[in-house]
């Protein structure tokens, strides 16, 4: 019961903070609500007792990426333009909805085999054991520092005065 | 009572808002930032799949995991990518960046 209030109070703000992302005029107020839709889908992390994910969507969404986003408006003075559509407003509502309405339909008419186990409580020492465990995703695990290390190398690169 | 549909129903309506906002809109932030939408979206069907089809196995979780490394990779070069955009040409409206449209 508790879980579907949260379930709902947290779907209605974060579509509403997902509208307001792409139809605010004003460039910052958008990314404000885009903070709020990320700590949203944390706390929707929440009702699906991944409290692992929640933690870690707090820490890198709602801290590190929405700061990087609000540094890139500030530094390129586009707020005053504000957030206008370009040509193609009409067709792409017009896709957004044929996909959404096509997406609806397939997984409602997909009998999905839902298990009726309870979800694992807590969750991060199972995590810790598919990550770092024998036969889990070492591999990926060794290989996502790798792009990040490229990725912060290119941006410095990109950035860099010449 | 919740189900597996309410997740995946909501999850598509982020993406499809995501999905409208990098097609309709000029401001190359506002399109990364609807990139980002989406990429939640999908994470969000992920946990909700590992939550009710595997409760015990968590493998929709690892996979949000690593979706959001390369969310982090790729925001970090996109506004790279931007920045030096801005410092060249003035602007960020993605209509008038067309060097390489043919």
């Amino acid at each position: 019961m508790g879980v579907s209030v949260a379930f709902w109070i947290l779907a209605i703000v974060g579509v509403m903070a997902a509208l307001a992302v792409v139809l605010l005029r004003d460039v910052f107020r958008a990314a404000l609500s885009l903070v709020l839709c990320f700590l949203t889908v944390a706390g929707i992390y929440i009702t699906l007792s991944a409290d692992f994910l929640a933690a870690v969507q707090v820490l890198i969404y709602v801290g590190a990426i929405s700061v990087l986003i609000i540094l890139a408006i500030m530094l390129t003075r586009e707020v005053q333009r504000g957030s206008p559509s370009n040509r193609l407003q009409v067709p792409a509502f017009i896709i957004a909805v044929l996909f959404l309405g096509g997406v609806v339909f397939a997984l409602l008419n997909t009998p999905w085999a839902v298990s009726s186990a309870p979800p694992l409580e807590p969750t991060t020492p199972a995590i810790a054991g598919l990550l770092f465990g024998e036969g889990g995703f070492i591999l990926p695990v060794e290989i996502a520092p790798l792009l990040l290390l490229a990725a912060i190398l290119g941006a410095i690169v990109l950035v860099r005065e010449k | 009572m919740v189900g597996l549909e309410h997740y995946l129903i909501l999850s598509a309506v982020l993406f499809s808002i995501g999905l409208y906002g990098a097609l309709a809109k000029r401001n190359a932030i506002i399109i990364l930032m609807s990139i980002e939408l989406m990429l939640n979206a999908v994470n969000i069907t992920m946990v909700a799949f590992s939550r009710y089809i595997v409760p015990l196995l968590l493998t929709g979780q690892i996979f949000a995991i690593f979706v959001m490394v390369v969310a982090a990779a790729e925001v970090a070069v996109g506004l790279a990518i931007i920045i030096a955009i801005y410092r060249h040409r003035e602007t960020i409206d993605a209509t008038k960046i067309n060097l390489m449209k043919w």
